[in-house]
């Protein structure tokens, strides 16, 4: 089974509910889009990513009602740096999402989902931790798998193997 | 080896390789015998915890045949690594089927027995009835998956709704438990115990003939025997084992149904034969969130419970 290269063309993509859903509600908030491997990936703009996962969560089309899981990935030197990732599960309608956020590694924030999902507590203090992504808005943004007097975080492309001490 | 499995999808999916039927039945057939072990040794710690002593003893008498199948299989009882990328290391054993078989004869007897004992016993159902509560629509808002997410009603199975590995060729029932206590949740994973023992059996019944690994020199070592008498396979082999394969840029995010819940990896390739991310989203470290909203109101004594009915596994949570 040959890979098919993926598909970047928003217009080619607006049959997906997500996307159409997206780009109905606000188009410059969407800054990119890809299908590839059978999976759709969605780039918002940073300052609309909470609104943005409302609207896929109520949306009748789309109904993400579940998030499976936040992470984010560094592209140290590249800017921007940060990419967060959220996953988002529909139950009713057993399909699955990803949207990502790009952060640069001079003000690495994003808001936080907690207020829409709040499982989304654990999983934005571990970015916190690993990543040092700050989450505006987050009820306990603390370290979660390093101990608390824990100098860098530890995913970050430029820290060091040994650590700092 | 849920999580052996979790990452070999992934990667295939990466590199979009197709796995023949048999490594995928093989797949679905370990797997499901790690839900046993993984739900046995839950239930005997769980009834254990309320303070039902015996079950324990029970549950890993059956526990360890299960692990004695993976030592057959793979070498090791515990920490197994069976599935390769492109299908399974080896073929299982001789003897290996006979053993499931004869297993999988008993087992339900087996399951009989530990509901003797907890099903109608007054004690336990005084500390798991209506103990510990979680609405549907909490448990979705926590990111609560597997069974602790079904034993409130929400009816999602990832192997039935969004199927991989060859389950949508697979009969079984998903339990759904509407009431959302310890005990909709105990009920829920021991009527999967039943279940997987079924879909043991059918995988046991249907498993076909043919290769156990892909057709894909280059990223599926070669066999034993071709490496003797063929110059390509041994190149390919040195190659595989010092550089190992390189898999195309990419992003994927493979999730399966595992024993606890919601296992997923997301792998980021940059082109190299090393993943630039790896990233596990686990069951229990989104279950456990759903805790302190159990525990609202209730006696300190139920937190015990409670902890036992999210099936904790602490080694999945810190990762």
């Amino acid at each position: 089974m040959p890979l098919a290269p993926a598909i970047t063309d928003a217009e080619q993509l607006k049959g997906h509910p997500a996307v159409a859903c997206l780009l109905a509600w606000n188009a410059a908030a969407v800054t990119g889009v890809k299908f590839d491997r059978e999976e759709m990936t969605i780039w918002v703009d940073r300052a609309n990513i909470r609104e943005a996962c409302a609207i896929l969560r109520d949306d009748p089309e789309c109904l993400f009602n579940f998030l499976a899981d936040v992470t984010c990935v560094d592209w140290y030197p590249a800017e921007p740096r940060f990419e967060v990732v959220y996953h988002l599960l529909s139950i009713p309608k057993k399909e699955r999402v990803r949207l990502k956020v790009q952060l640069d590694s001079a003000s690495p924030a994003v808001e936080s989902l907690t207020s829409i999902w709040p499982g989304a507590n654990y999983f934005e203090r571990e970015v916190f931790d690993l990543f040092g992504i700050r989450f505006n808005g987050h009820p306990y943004m603390r370290r979660i798998l390093m101990p608390e007097d824990w100098e860098g975080h530890p995913l970050r492309k430029d820290y060091p193997v040994e650590g700092y001490r | 080896m849920t999580n052996n499995l979790t990452y070999v999808l992934a990667v295939e999916k990466l590199l979009g390789l197709e796995i023949p039927p048999k490594a995928q039945w093989m797949r679905v057939l370990m797997n499901e015998l790690t839900r046993i072990n993984s739900h046995l040794v839950w239930l005997g710690t769980h009834a254990m915890d309320i303070g039902a002593l015996t079950v324990f003893l029970y549950c890993f008498r059956e526990r360890e045949e299960v692990l004695k199948m993976f030592e057959m299989v793979s070498g090791q009882r515990m920490m197994t690594s069976y599935f390769r990328v492109g299908g399974i290391a080896l073929e299982p054993p001789l003897g290996f089927f006979e053993r499931v078989r004869e297993f999988a004869g008993r087992f339900p007897e087996k399951v009989d027995e530990y509901e003797n004992l907890l099903t109608g016993n007054p004690i336990f159902l005084m500390r798991t009835k209506g103990v510990a509560k979680l609405t549907a629509e909490d448990a979705i808002a926590l990111g609560a998956t597997g069974p602790t997410l079904r034993g409130s009603g929400v009816d999602i199975d990832l192997r039935r709704d969004m199927p991989y590995s060859g389950y949508e060729n697979f009969k079984f029932k998903v339990p759904v438990a509407q009431e959302g206590d310890v005990f909709a949740r105990y009920m829920c994973r021991v009527l999967e115990l039943r279940e997987s023992i079924e879909i043991v059996k059918q995988a046991l019944d249907g498993m076909p003939e043919g290769p156990i690994k892909a057709d894909a020199p280059g990223i599926v070592l070669p066999d034993r025997e071709k490496m003797k008498t063929q110059m390509e396979a041994l190149i390919y082999h040195f190659k595989i084992i010092t550089e190992g394969f390189a898999v195309p840029a990419g992003e994927v995010y493979q999730a399966v149904e595992s024993p606890r819940g919601e296992m997923g990896y997301y792998i980021v390739s940059d082109g190299t034969a090393k993943p630039y991310r790896v990233h596990m989203r686990a069951a229990c470290f989104a279950n456990l969130q759903t805790l302190a909203k159990m525990c609202e109101g209730g006696l300190i004594a139920d937190v015990v419970a409670a902890i036992g009915s999210i099936d904790i596994v602490l080694g999945e949570i810190d990762r």
